[in-house]
């Protein structure tokens, strides 16, 4: 398991470092809002997870997506916008999808995606599938008032959803302390009815076993929707590939417990150096063939301009 | 053998027979499974098919309708209803981002097949907040398509073909088409999407009827037909896809054109129709055009000024009249008992 998680993390955050690397060189015609820092929660929710499971996200859509096993040639081509893109370089950074892997897409409307995913798993309920959906968003997205009522409609009909809130304290430039007079997010869900736990620690291990613990009683018809807040700190700016601590909304003394304390060197120190080693080295040809990928593939063709706007 | 039915239960048997057919359908929405059970129209449902697929919801259109979209995308067929097409502007975040875009933006991976039912109400003071047609807005966006029948008949396939759709249909009643009554097929049957109907033939004028003003359509023809003109009256019935050719068809054979909406005119139905019309003729036709649509202010409760904020047939007649006679305000034929307006009574 230890391996499979330092993986993943690795994988995550060599393909961001690579966007930031290749961003400048306007090769990648997409915003994108990087994870870097917070990648421990993709990969501890997803550990988690069957492949049949489905996930729904936010526009920070890169961490979830690969630890779900998007396709990573795919993602770089849609990043890129080729035609051989996980959406024909219709969706971009902000919409990644790869339903074969049960990345069910993302919204750049934030809190969006979260009654979708109550809704496919009103259907997972329906259809007596053991499947169960998460769903993924940000501290931001607790504000919205379709947070409230789709957990209200979760609880109400025991959904097989875990909700997933990435809590880094941030919308944008503005703390949450600014934005909520009580900003205890495991409380709002408390208020609904739902079971909620805050991760505060970054223990990618610990989130891992809890959602394990969490999905178990789900599939097994045990137990409703399970929500879990993790505290975590955007290391890049809010869009881009830089550092923003010159624009004085928060400083590198506020970030500096939380680099310490990366969930990548914690697990990467559990391993012995070989396994890190083979790990590290088929991840970059991985990285090294999706990239080249994406440059060697076709932009699409003008008449896929009109394609897929409705059914045929 | 002919029957019998009227809207409400076109509709309702419509669902019926869908939900029969194929078990991933659903109904729900605010009432769906209360006494009145949406004036009728999803009456029954819940005895037969459970209340997994058949439920009232909390007071939360927003999330229901990405409710709706997260179990299209899952497999299922879910209608969602709102007893008042006003209530979707809770929702449209939902339908206009997700609904419509989905398919698109993820590439043609996923498709949002869904049914949004929704009802304009008209009279007996529904005012500011439950009287509005926005059909308009849905007609702008790409990936939605929205239908409005006017007839049971339609009504019934209509709703067959919005459910089995690929696409998220946004499926327009009237209340007061509610009370319609006309020859429904017991069978299984679609409308297709994006065929208009012509109700009525003539040579003078085209007059096209969104929704409920298909009815008053129907009765300026017979106004303007005791002053020897002859109206060709259209339904589009689709009005996204819009069947344009029908109308031009019938533009270019009339030379003259009333377009009258369910709703404002501003960026409305009748615009789009109108300049659709003129691009296509414009080289070789000359097209008269005019739209009718509800006054340019919010719907007042009181009759004496509602009367005056909803075209009627009298008002239809008139403007028909002098786009084929020329003037202003030339005639406005006198009231018929036959063709007063489609009466609506309380409380709903």
């Amino acid at each position: 398991m230890n391996e499979r998680i330092f993986n993943s993390l690795y994988r995550i955050r060599r393909v961001e470092e690579e966007i930031a690397r290749i961003y400048p060189t306007d090769k990648i015609k997409s915003p994108v809002h990087l994870s870097i820092g917070q990648e421990w929660i993709a990969v501890g929710v997803c550990e988690a997870l069957q492949p049949d499971d489905t996930v729904f996200g936010s526009y920070r859509s890169h961490a979830y997506y690969l630890a779900k096993g998007g396709d990573l040639k795919k993602m770089f081509a849609e990043l890129y916008g080729k035609a051989t893109g996980c959406a024909k370089g219709k969706g971009g950074s902000m919409h990644l999808v790869d339903v074969a892997h049960g990345v069910m897409g993302a919204s750049a409307v934030v809190g969006t995606t979260i009654p979708n995913a109550v809704g496919y798993a009103y259907a997972m309920k329906l259809q007596k599938s053991k499947n169960l959906v998460v769903s993924f968003f940000g501290d931001g997205a607790t504000e919205e008032g379709v947070f409230h009522e789709s957990l209200n409609f979760a609880a109400l009909k025991e959904l097989p959803v875990i909700f997933v809130c990435e809590n880094n304290f941030y919308a944008i430039h503005t703390h949450i302390s600014r934005r909520q007079k009580t900003p205890n997010v495991c409380d709002k869900a408390k208020s609904h009815g739902i079971e909620a736990e805050q991760i505060a620690d970054g223990d990618t291990q610990r989130l891992y076993e809890r959602v394990n613990a969490a999905a178990d009683l789900m599939r097994t018809g045990r137990s409703g929707p399970q929500f879990f807040e993790c505290l975590t700190y955007r290391w890049k700016e809010h869009v881009g590939p830089n550092e923003d601590f010159d624009l004085g909304y928060r400083s590198r003394q506020e970030a500096s417990p939380w680099l310490e304390r990366d969930a990548l060197p914690r697990i990467e120190c559990l391993l012995a150096p070989e396994v890190c080693r083979r790990v590290k080295t088929e991840v970059e040809e991985e990285i090294s063939a999706a990239i080249r990928f994406a440059e060697e593939s076709p932009y699409p063709a003008p008449e896929d301009l009109y394609k897929d706007v409705i059914g045929d | 053998m002919e029957r019998t039915l009227s809207y409400i239960d076109a509709i309702r048997e419509a669902t019926d027979q869908e939900m029969a057919r194929d078990g991933s359908v659903v109904i729900f929405g605010l009432d769906v499974d209360d006494p009145k059970a949406i004036q009728g129209t999803t009456r029954g449902l819940l005895d037969k098919y459970g209340p997994e697929r058949v439920f009232g919801t909390p007071l939360s259109e927003d999330a229901m309708t990405g409710v709706a979209i997260g179990m299209a995308l899952a497999g299922l067929r879910p209608i969602h209803v709102h007893i008042r097409m006003d209530f979707m502007l809770l929702a449209m975040n939902q339908l206009v981002n997700i609904a419509a875009k989905s398919r698109y933006m993820y590439g043609g991976q996923v498709h949002v097949p869904m049914v949004v039912r929704c009802m304009i109400g008209k009279s007996w003071g529904q005012g500011a907040q439950h009287s509005q047609g926005l059909q308009s807005l849905f007609m702008h966006i790409p990936g939605l398509k929205v239908v409005a029948p006017t007839n049971p008949y339609d009504a019934k396939g209509c709703l067959i073909q919005a459910i089995r759709d690929g696409d998220p249909v946004i499926y327009v009643e009237h209340r007061i088409l509610h009370f319609q009554k006309g020859l429904v097929p017991e069978s299984e049957y679609v409308v297709p999407a994006g065929k208009a109907r012509v109700l009525a033939q003539g040579k003078d004028i085209t007059l096209v009827g969104i929704s409920y003003m298909v009815l008053e359509c129907l009765s300026a023809r017979d106004y303007l037909s005791s002053a020897d003109i002859e109206a060709e009256v259209i339904d589009p019935v689709w009005l996204s896809p819009l069947d344009i050719d029908t109308v031009v068809k019938s533009a270019r054979k009339t030379g003259r054109l009333c377009v009258v909406d369910n709703g404002w005119t501003a960026c409305g139905v009748g615009a789009e129709i109108v300049s659709q019309v003129i691009e296509r003729v414009q080289q070789d036709r000359h097209v008269a055009v005019q739209r009718l649509g509800y006054a340019p202010v919010t719907c007042p409760p009181t009759p004496v000024l509602e009367d005056l904020y909803y075209p009627n047939a009298r008002t239809i007649a008139s403007t028909a009249y002098d786009l084929v006679k020329g003037g202003k305000n030339a005639w406005l034929p006198a009231e018929r008992k036959d063709l007063a307006e489609f009466e609506f009574r309380g409380p709903f």
